[in-house]
């Protein structure tokens, strides 16, 4: 599979990173190769084979849905580079 | 006497039991190693103050007969582990300035089993690499130097700052983490021995994710015996890990009986891949005879599906990455680079904080995760996943542990594979197999190539069958003696 520089574009944009226009085409030649290369899963069959799911054979372990941990504010706020009264800070998203 | 730093764990653990020196002064030499030996860039973060503090609790504890299992053995923590009050990087230039307020389950294990932490490794950022090239902190070099040569070469990845300072002797071992062979190939390439354990068997709670399928914390360490001593200080069921295995630790140690008579030993023909080094064909042999010797039988097995293991990790590990490190968002921790909208300020964060390996392997992830694509790669990943599982569960019907090489070459320079992202992925070939299985892996040095640097072997086994894994690989260590020491080793 080759990616053209406006499916790496889209790419990109999905993973919110940006990419500058200069560094497309590079970026496209090398992400390419890579799907080349892991495209020769396609020569097998794999029809009726269940997808792996849990690499450990085990069930997810449950337990009671009551809070178990929580009520340190100041921790969960210290690495944060901007806060105001308790929260977390960002550029305004409502109009 | 032995220098302290020279020491292995279980040495240095005999030692200190007896009096022949403190913790205190275990830990001062390893400080002052570390401060001669900062050409090697191994550290990222030096904790010397934290170090001595806690040889001093460790002395009083063993005075009073309190000791834990590690009491005063000076370790290195790979900058991957979150660690309460000091800063942890993951190498990326993302989580400037983060410095977690908990730790994680298995460095926390070690501190309580009485540990003195040196300070955090460098790694390749966020753990992706086979070269330690890609830290944001810089490259790591190998202790390690082709014989009459200065040329520096890399110490493998991503575990390369915790292989160099095992190797560098500035901490008596090291936690590494494995994702595709992280443990194994660095401590190839290093000289030292590395264990990835079963998946399920050490917490994955605090390590920064990258692949958490494929995740594992696992020990790197000198010999055989001090992985053993740490591995079973590092694993054990935590709650706070929903694929933590609830299973009881055994006791590594008492696991090295040196008797390996009638194991049967997996040799697979599929890891004699075509231009294949004679040098790496060479130890792998060697290795066999050594069993031979020792009385166990190799077995000619087939893992028909190896070529394709690769393939699906490249698909696999980047969709599971690009999910993983969707936090870094430069709102709750981290860098930050301020945008007019939020959705700017995420992607002009992420364009600064990622290195270009991550970039690739979130954009590879986010494709093949994406509408249209999802069954066509990643469900077709997962498919052929199990494929190569079962190769795995065959072949162990009739044998008790597998012998392959460990890398496909020695320590390279930085630059000598190219800058062909696929070239470097190759390093992988016969640790990621494994990883897909979820099986326990483990490398130990087996010899020194024609230019003197060292080369690995791989031993795998059953699930949750470290025991026998590490039996064998003391065998192997007795017969290999590898003795030699690297060239660029400071004082």
């Amino acid at each position: 599979m080759s990616l053209d520089t406006s499916t790496v574009r889209n790419i990109a944009n999905l993973a919110r990173i940006e990419v500058r226009d200069e560094e497309l085409e590079h970026l496209a030649g090398e992400l390419s190769g890579i799907l080349t290369f892991v495209e020769q899963l396609q020569e097998l069959n794999t029809e009726g084979v269940p997808p792996m799911t849990s690499v450990a054979a085990m069930t997810l372990p449950q337990r009671a849905d009551v809070v178990t941990d929580g009520g340190y504010q100041d921790k969960v706020l210290a690495n944060a580079p901007e806060t105001d009264e308790g929260f977390f800070l960002v550029p305004k998203v409502v109009e | 006497m032995t220098k302290l730093t020279h020491l292995t764990i279980a040495e240095a653990r005999d030692g200190l039991a007896k009096g022949a020196f403190t913790a205190v002064e275990l830990a001062s030499a390893h400080v002052d190693a570390m401060a001669r030996a900062r050409g090697l860039n191994a550290y990222i973060t030096e904790t010397p103050e934290l170090a001595l503090e806690q040889a001093k609790q460790s002395d009083l504890r063993i005075q009073a007969g309190t000791g834990g299992a590690l009491e005063g053995i000076p370790l290195a923590i790979k900058d991957l582990f979150c660690t309460e009050g000091v800063r942890t990087t993951a190498a990326s230039h993302i989580l400037d300035g983060f410095t977690p307020p908990y730790e994680s389950t298995v460095s926390g294990k070690l501190k309580a089993a009485g540990a003195v932490c040196l300070g955090k490794t460098n790694l390749d950022e966020f753990a992706m690499g086979s070269s330690n090239l890609t830290s944001y902190h810089g490259a790591v070099v190998n202790p390690w130097q082709r014989t009459g040569s200065d040329a520096k070469l890399v110490p493998g990845g991503s575990s390369g700052g915790s292989a160099a300072a095992v190797a560098g002797r500035i901490a008596l071992g090291a936690t590494g983490t494995d994702t595709g062979g992280s443990i194994r190939q660095p401590a190839a390439l290093c000289g030292i021995v590395g264990i990835k354990p079963t998946y399920g068997r050490c917490s994955r709670w605090g390590i920064v994710a990258f692949a958490s399928s494929l995740d594992q914390a696992g020990p790197m360490t000198r010999t055989v015996r001090d992985a053993a001593i740490m591995l079973e200080s590092m694993c054990g069921h935590d709650a706070k890990d929903s694929t933590s295995a609830p299973m009881p630790v055994p006791n590594f140690e008492a696991a090295l009986t040196g008797d390996i008579r009638g194991l049967k030993v997996g040799i697979p023909k599929e890891y004699r891949p075509d231009g294949m080094s004679d040098e790496i064909n060479a130890v792998w042999d060697q290795g066999i005879e050594w069993l031979k010797a020792a009385g166990a039988t190799p077995v000619e097995i087939s893992l028909p599906h190896t070529k394709y293991a690769l393939p699906t990790y490249y698909i696999i590990a980047p969709a599971e990455a690009s999910s993983n490190l969707a936090r870094y968002d430069g709102v709750r921790f981290g860098l930050r680079v301020p945008g007019k909208t939020l959705d700017e300020l995420y992607a002009k964060t992420r364009a600064a904080g990622f290195g270009a390996e991550v970039r690739r392997r979130i954009l590879i992830g986010t494709y093949v995760l994406s509408a249209g694509y999802y069954d066509a790669y990643y469900d077709k990943a997962r498919r052929v996943r199990t494929l190569i599982a079962r190769d795995f569960e065959n072949a162990f019907k009739t044998v008790d542990v597998i012998l392959t090489p460990t890398a496909p070459s020695p320590a390279f320079a930085p630059g000598e594979k190219g800058d062909d992202p696929v070239a470097m992925y190759l390093e992988d070939v016969f640790t990621v197999p494994t990883s897909l299985a979820g099986l326990p892996g483990l490398s130990l040095p087996a010899g020194l190539n024609a230019q003197g640097l060292p080369l690995g072997l791989q031993l795998i086994g059953r699930p949750f069958d470290e025991a026998t894994v590490l039996r064998v690989a003391e065998v192997m260590e007795q017969a290999a003696d590898f003795k030699a020491l690297p060239s660029g080793l400071e004082g």
